[in-house]
C-alpha cells in the first residue's frame, strides 16, 4: 500500500474545495434511504386512501339535516382533496416538516457521524444549508404528495366534479385542482416557521426526538393560544394564526389578504429561527 | 347620534352599539320608546304624532347640549340609527325632521301594511328593476305568526299599568283594535291599512335627503329584503345618497356582526363627522352556504358590487332565465287550514340559524297540499341575489269547493341530485289571487321571497306552491285549485360582484415579505463575500502538527486541557499517552475543528486549524468511536462519506482502506448489524480514505483481536514510513511503546513528558541495575566518574537506579562486577512506565 500511496500526495491536496462538499445529491441519497423518509412518503400517499376507506365504511344515512364538511368532501375529487388537506394541515403536516428539519443535524449527532462530516471538512454553515435544502425538498414533496394523491383518489372515487367551498362557492374541476395544489404550496410556505424552529432545535440538541417534538409542541401551544379569543389582536402574532388562510383560495376571487399576512409571518419567524440556527451552529462546541 | 332600540326592548339593549359609537367620538343619546323600558305611555307603533314627535323633541334637546356640534342654531349635527322598530323610527324621523344629517336603518320595514299583510301576486311584474323588488300587491295574507309575536311583546307588564283591557296591554286602543280585527278575520280593514300606512317610512321616504345606509337581513321572514329594496329605491329616487348592505342574519338569524357594525360606524364617521374613507354608494351582500363546519371555518363570504342595480344612475339588473318544467297540478286546502306547512318559527328562527332552511325542507311539504315545478339541473353554479319571479296560473277544479280568492304560498327550494332540499331564505311568498268563477285560469306574476342563495352546478331550483303555511292565516274554507305554469320560466336576479378582499392584497405584509427575503439575501451575500476565504493550503509548508499553549475550558467551567504544547514531525508515529480523562480526546476534538480552544493555537502543515479549516482535508481522523449511518451498508457509508468531502472518487483509495478494515462480504450489510470491532475497523478505514498526510487515531485498538492489533501496528508503521504522519492516542503504555516512534504523555490536562519513545523510556542516561547488595552497589556506582545520582529503590528489593550521564552502561556493569557484586540485570530505567503507573494509580485512589 505504501508504494502506490506516495505519488498521490501532491495530487490530492489540491482537490479539496469547500463549495464542493456535501453535494445535494449525496445528502439526498443519505436521507432517501432512511426508513423514516420512506415511511413518511408512504403515509402521505396512504392517508387519502385511509380517509376514503373511512368514508366508505361509515354508514350513509338518508339525506336529512344539514350538510357538513364530510358530506362536502364526498361530493367531488377537489372537495375530497381539500378535506384531506384540512384535516392534516394542523398537525400531521406540522409533524412531517418538523421531522425532516428537526432531525437534520441532531440525527447525525446521535449517530456520531456529525463530527466526521465537520472534519471532512464541510463548513458548518454549508452543512446546515445543504441539509436544510434537502430537508426542504423532501418536506415539500411530502406536502405536495398528499393533495396530489388525494385528488387522484377523490376523483376516482367521487368524480371530476366542481369544488364547492364551505362558503358555498363553486369552482370548475381543473381550476379547482390548481387551487388545491396552490393551497398545499401555501401550507408548505406557512410551515417554514416550523422548519426554522426545528432546525434551530436540531443544532441545539443531540436528540432528534427532542428537536422534532419541540417544534411540534410549539405549534400546538400556538394553536391553543390562538383559541383564546381574549388575547384578541395579540393572536395575530402567533405563528399558527394564519395557518388556515389558504381557505381564501377556495373562491372565485382569491382572498390574498390573510395569505399574504401568513406568508409574511411565517417567513419572518423562519428567518429569525434559521438565522439563530446558523449563528448557534457556527459557534457551537460539537462534543457528540 | 341617536340610537333607537327594537320592539319589546329598551335603551339598555343598545348599550353596546352606543358605546361603539361613543368610542368613535360621537355623543350618543339613547332612550326607551313609549311603553317600553321605564318609559310610561302607550305603544303607537312609531306613529308620527307620538314616537316620531318624541324623537324630534330629543333632537331639540340635543341642539342645546354643549358637546353637540350645531349646523345652525337649533340644528344639531345628528345621525340616527336603530334596528327593526328603531330602524323605522330612524327613517320616519329623517322624513319628518330635516335636521337629521345621516341615518342607518337596520332590518326594518318600509311599508308596515305589506310587511304584515303581504301579497306577492300581481297581474303585472312589480315596478322597479331592483334585485329584491316586491310585488306589494294590495289585500295581502295576514302574517299571523309574526304579528302575534309582535303584539304579545307589548302585552307584558310595563312601567305603567294598562289603561284599557288587559288584552290590549300597553298598546293604544287604535292599535289594539286593528290587531284584534286582523287576528279574528285574517283580513286588512281600511282603518287598519290607514293606521299602518302612517307608521310606514314609505310615506316619507321621498322627503329624505340625508345619506342613508340601508341594512337588511337575509334571514328575515318578518321584514324581508323587499322592504329594504323599496326603501333604497324610494330614498335614492328622492336624490339622497344610498348604500345597501344585506347581512347573513335578520329576525330569523342574528343581530349584525362586527363587520356590519363597523360599516355603520364608518358611514357616520364620513357623513356625520367628516372623517374616515368615503364609504361609497355600493352594495354588499353575504353569501352563506349553510354548511355545518367547525369553529373557525368560515361558511359565508361577503360579496360587494359597485352599486345596487336598478337605482338611478346605476347599471340595470341582470337576470338569469331558467326553464321550469311541470304539468298543472291540483292542490288541496283543508278545511280550517290545518295541518299547515311549517317553514319558519317566528321568534325562534334566530336560535336555529342556517339550519332552519334545512329543517323547513322536511316540514314544508304536506301531501296533496303543494304543486312542484323544477328547473333542469344547473350547468354552472349560480348565486340567487334577490327575488326570483315566476308566472303562474290558478284555476278552479270543476265540481270542487273554492272561495272567490285563492290563498297560496310560493317557495323556492334548492334540490341536490340525491334529493337533499333547502328552502331558500326559509321564507315563503304568500298571495291572494282572485280566481274567475267560470273555471278559466287567473295568470299572475309571483314575486318569490328575496334571498341570497348559492346554488351548485348539478342542483335544481324547485318552485313549490302550497295551500297552507303555519305563519299565515290561510283561511278556513276548504278549497281545491289547479296550479300551472304560464310559460316564461323562472327569472332569477343575479348581482355579480367581487369578494371584499379581491383588491386588498395588504400592502405592509407584502413589503414585509420583501424585507424578509431581502434580509435573507443580504445575509447570504454577506456571508459569501465578506467572510475571509482561506486559500487552499500549500503543500509542505510546515510540520504536520504544531500545538502551542493550547487550553480548553468547557461551558460548565471544567478545564480539560491547559497549556499543552507539542509538535509532530513528518514520518513519525506519535503516541498521545495518558489515563482516561487526561484531556487527550479534548485535544483531538480541537484538532478536528469540533471545538474551539480557549487559548493557544494549532497549526497543521503551517495552516491554522479551526472549525471548517481547509487544512482538515489533509487530516484523516478517527476520534471517540465510529460514526456511521446505521441504515446504510459499510461500503455505502464510505462511498457517501468520501462523496461528501467533494473530492474525486479516484483519490479515495477505498479498496486499500477496505482491505485494512478486513470486513469481507460484511461491507455490504447494514452498519446497524455490525459488531463493535467491525465498526471500529470500518471507522479506521474511513479515516484512511484518501490516504491523508496526517492520520489521527483515538484508541484504535479498542475492540480488536490480538492478531488484528498486531496487523494494525504494522499498517501504522508502514503508513508513516511512506512519508506520512500518524498520531495515535492510547491509555496503554505497551500500545504506544510497540507502535510509536514518539510519545507525548498527558495527565490532568497537562503534558508531563515529551520525546522519542526511546528517549522517554530511557529517561536520558538513567539505568537500573538488579544486584545482590544494593547498598554496596550504590556506593560503587556513586564513585564512578560522571555519575550524578544514585538511588536504592525502596520498593523493589535489590534494585539500584543511577543517572549515568554519559558513562556507558557496560562500564558501570564492569565496575559492579569488579567490585564482586552479582549483577542479574542491567538496563534503561523504565521511568515512563513508573510515571504512568503512578499516574494511573493516583487516578484510581480518589
Amino acid at each position: 500500500m505504501t508504494e502506490d500511496a506516495r505519488p498521490a500526495i501532491a495530487a490530492r491536496t489540491t482537490a479539496y474545495r469547500p463549495e464542493r462538499t456535501l453535494p445535494l445529491r449525496v445528502e439526498l441519497v443519505r436521507q432517501l434511504r432512511r426508513r423514516r423518509t420512506l415511511v413518511t412518503f408512504g403515509l402521505m400517499a396512504l392517508l387519502p386512501l385511509v380517509i376514503w376507506t373511512a368514508f366508505e365504511l361509515a354508514a350513509s344515512g338518508p339525506p336529512v339535516g344539514s350538510l357538513n364538511l364530510v358530506d362536502l368532501a364526498r361530493t367531488s375529487g377537489p372537495n375530497f382533496a381539500v378535506f384531506a388537506l384540512f384535516v392534516s394541515a394542523s398537525f400531521l403536516l406540522v409533524v412531517v416538516v418538523a421531522l425532516f428539519f428537526g432531525d437534520t443535524v441532531a440525527a447525525e449527532a446521535s449517530w456520531s457521524s456529525l463530527r466526521y462530516l465537520l472534519a471532512a471538512p464541510i463548513p458548518r454553515a454549508r452543512l446546515l444549508r445543504q441539509k436544510a435544502l434537502v430537508a426542504g425538498g423532501l418536506a415539500a414533496t411530502a406536502l405536495l404528495l398528499l393533495p396530489v394523491v388525494a385528488l387522484v383518489v377523490g376523483t376516482l372515487a367521487y368524480g371530476a366534479g366542481d369544488l364547492v367551498s364551505p362558503t358555498g362557492e363553486s369552482l370548475a374541476f381543473w381550476p379547482a385542482c390548481g387551487r388545491v395544489l396552490l393551497g398545499a404550496v401555501y401550507v408548505a410556505v406557512q410551515l417554514s416557521w416550523v422548519a426554522g424552529l426545528a432546525a434551530l432545535l436540531s443544532v441545539s440538541t443531540d436528540a432528534p426526538l427532542g428537536a422534532v417534538g419541540g417544534a411540534v409542541m410549539a405549534s400546538i401551544v400556538s394553536q391553543i393560544l390562538d383559541q383564546i379569543t381574549a388575547l384578541e389582536d395579540l393572536r395575530n402574532y402567533l405563528p399558527t394564526h394564519y395557518s388556515d388562510a389558504w381557505a381564501g383560495l377556495l373562491a372565485t376571487e382569491i382572498d390574498w389578504g390573510d395569505m399574504t399576512r401568513g406568508v409574511f409571518s411565517a417567513l419572518a419567524y423562519a428567518l429569525v429561527f434559521f438565522g439563530a440556527a446558523v449563528w448557534l451552529f457556527g459557534r457551537k462546541d460539537v462534543t457528540s | 347620534m341617536l340610537v333607537a332600540h327594537g320592539f319589546g326592548g329598551s335603551k339598555a339593549d343598545v348599550d353596546g352599539d352606543a358605546r361603539d359609537l361613543a368610542a368613535r367620538g360621537f355623543a350618543v343619546l339613547t332612550w326607551s320608546a313609549r311603553g317600553f323600558g321605564a318609559s310610561t305611555g302607550q305603544i303607537a307603533l312609531d306613529s308620527p304624532d307620538h314616537e316620531v314627535a318624541d324623537a324630534r323633541a330629543l333632537v331639540d334637546w340635543l341642539a342645546a347640549r354643549p358637546e353637540v356640534r350645531l349646523d345652525a342654531p337649533g340644528d344639531p349635527r345628528v345621525g340616527v340609527t336603530g334596528g327593526s322598530y328603531g330602524g323605522a323610527l330612524a327613517l320616519l324621523l329623517a322624513g319628518y325632521d330635516r335636521r337629521v344629517d345621516a341615518l342607518a336603518p337596520v332590518i326594518t320595514w318600509n311599508d308596515l301594511g305589506q310587511a304584515l299583510f303581504p301579497n306577492a301576486a300581481a297581474e303585472t311584474p312589480p315596478p322597479g328593476a331592483t334585485p329584491a323588488a316586491g310585488a306589494f300587491a294590495p289585500d295581502g295574507v295576514f302574517k299571523s305568526g309574526w304579528a302575534g309575536v309582535f303584539f304579545s311583546a307589548g302585552l307584558g307588564p310595563g312601567a305603567a299599568p294598562p289603561l284599557g283591557p288587559v288584552t290590549c296591554g300597553r298598546f293604544t286602543p287604535e292599535i289594539c283594535a286593528a290587531y284584534t280585527g286582523a287576528a279574528t278575520t285574517g283580513r286588512l280593514s281600511p282603518e287598519t291599512a290607514e293606521l299602518l300606512r302612517r307608521s310606514s317610512p314609505a310615506t316619507v321616504t321621498d322627503r329624505i335627503t340625508a345619506p342613508t345606509l340601508v341594512v337588511q337581513g337575509e334571514q328575515d321572514t318578518l321584514f324581508g329584503l323587499d322592504q329594504a329594496d323599496a326603501t333604497a329605491r324610494q330614498v335614492a329616487a328622492a336624490g339622497a345618497t344610498v348604500k345597501v348592505l344585506w347581512y347573513g342574519g335578520g329576525h330569523d338569524g342574528g343581530a349584525p356582526d362586527q363587520a356590519v357594525r363597523d360599516a355603520i360606524g364608518s358611514w357616520f364617521d364620513f357623513h356625520l363627522a367628516g372623517t374616515g374613507p368615503e364609504p361609497g354608494t355600493g352594495f354588499a351582500y353575504t353569501v352563506a352556504s349553510g354548511i355545518r363546519a367547525g369553529n373557525g371555518t368560515p361558511t359565508s363570504r361577503t360579496v360587494t358590487a359597485t352599486a345596487y342595480p336598478g337605482l338611478p344612475g346605476t347599471a340595470a339588473l341582470l337576470t338569469a332565465p331558467l326553464a321550469l318544467d311541470g304539468d298543472p297540478q291540483v292542490v288541496v286546502h283543508p278545511a280550517g287550514g290545518n295541518p299547515a306547512a311549517i317553514t319558519s318559527l317566528p321568534g325562534l328562527g334566530g336560535a336555529l340559524g342556517a339550519a332552519a332552511g334545512r329543517i323547513a325542507a322536511a316540514t314544508a311539504e304536506l301531501p296533496g297540499q303543494s304543486a312542484r315545478f323544477a328547473t333542469p339541473p344547473l350547468e354552472s353554479p349560480l348565486t340567487v341575489t334577490g327575488a326570483p319571479q315566476v308566472r303562474l296560473t290558478f284555476a278552479r277544479v270543476p265540481g270542487q269547493p273554492g272561495p272567490a280568492e285563492a290563498v297560496l304560498f310560493a317557495r323556492v327550494f334548492e334540490e341536490s341530485p340525491d334529493g337533499l332540499r333547502t328552502l331558500l331564505g326559509g321564507a315563503v311568498a304568500p298571495m291572494r289571487v282572485a280566481v274567475p268563477a267560470d273555471g278559466s285560469p287567473a295568470a299572475v306574476t309571483v314575486t318569490l321571497p328575496g334571498v341570497v342563495a348559492p346554488v351548485e352546478a348539478g342542483h335544481r331550483l324547485v318552485v313549490s306552491v302550497a295551500t297552507t303555511d303555519e305563519g299565515y292565516a290561510s283561511g278556513t274554507d276548504p278549497a281545491v285549485w289547479r296550479v300551472g305554469l304560464d310559460g316564461g320560466g323562472l327569472t332569477v336576479p343575479v348581482v355579480p360582484g367581487g369578494s371584499v378582499a379581491a383588491d386588498t392584497v395588504p400592502f405592509w405584509p407584502l413589503v414585509g415579505i420583501g424585507a424578509v427575503l431581502a434580509v435573507a439575501l443580504l445575509a447570504w451575500l454577506g456571508a459569501r463575500f465578506l467572510r475571509p476565504r482561506p486559500g487552499v493550503p500549500a503543500v509542505d509548508a510546515g510540520r504536520p502538527l504544531e500545538i502551542r499553549g493550547l487550553a480548553k475550558t468547557y461551558k460548565g467551567g471544567f478545564t480539560a486541557v491547559r497549556d499543552v504544547s507539542f509538535a509532530v514531525e513528518r514520518g513519525t508515529v506519535l503516541g498521545l499517552l495518558g489515563p482516561n480523562g487526561a484531556g487527550k480526546t479534548t485535544v483531538l476534538r480541537m484538532l478536528m475543528g469540533l471545538i474551539r480552544p480557549s487559548a493557544g493555537t494549532i497549526t497543521a502543515f503551517g495552516q491554522p486549524v479551526g472549525p471548517g479549516a481547509p487544512v482538515l482535508a489533509r487530516i484523516g481522523a478517527f476520534v471517540e468511536g465510529p460514526g456511521f449511518l446505521p441504515h446504510l451498508s459499510g461500503a455505502d457509508n464510505l462511498r457517501l462519506y468520501w462523496a461528501a468531502t467533494g473530492r474525486p472518487p479516484a483519490e479515495a483509495h477505498a479498496d486499500e482502506a477496505l482491505e485494512i478494515a478486513g470486513l469481507g462480504a460484511a461491507v455490504h450489510r447494514r452498519v446497524g448489524t455490525y459488531s463493535q470491532g467491525m465498526r471500529q475497523r470500518l471507522a479506521i478505514a474511513q479515516a484512511m480514505l484518501g490516504l491523508p498526510e496526517l492520520l489521527v487515531l483515538d484508541e484504535p485498538t479498542n475492540g480488536l483481536d490480538p492478531p488484528q492489533i498486531s496487523a494494525m501496528r504494522a499498517v501504522l508503521r508502514r503508513y508513516a514510513a511512506g512519508g506520512r504522519t500518524v498520531l495515535v492516542s492510547s491509555h496503554l503504555l505497551a500500545e504506544v511503546e510497540q507502535t510509536c516512534t514518539h510519545v507525548v504523555v498527558m495527565h490532568r490536562g497537562r503534558v508531563v513528558a515529551d520525546g522519542t519513545v526511546a528517549d522517554v523510556i530511557a529517561g536520558g542516561g538513567a539505568a537500573t541495575f538488579a544486584v545482590d547488595e544494593p547498598q554496596r552497589a550504590a556506593s560503587v556506582l556513586g564513585a564512578l566518574a560522571g555519575v550524578l545520582s544514585v538511588q536504592v529503590d525502596p520498593d523493589v528489593a535489590g534494585t539500584v537506579h543511577a543517572e549515568l550521564n554519559g558513562t556507558p552502561r557496560a562500564d558501570a556493569v564492569r565496575a559492579l562486577v569488579d567490585a564482586g557484586l552479582d549483577v542479574t540485570a542491567a538496563g534503561p530505567r523504565r521511568r515512563l512506565e513508573d510515571a504512568f503507573l503512578q499516574l494511573v494509580g493516583e487516578d484510581r485512589t480518589p
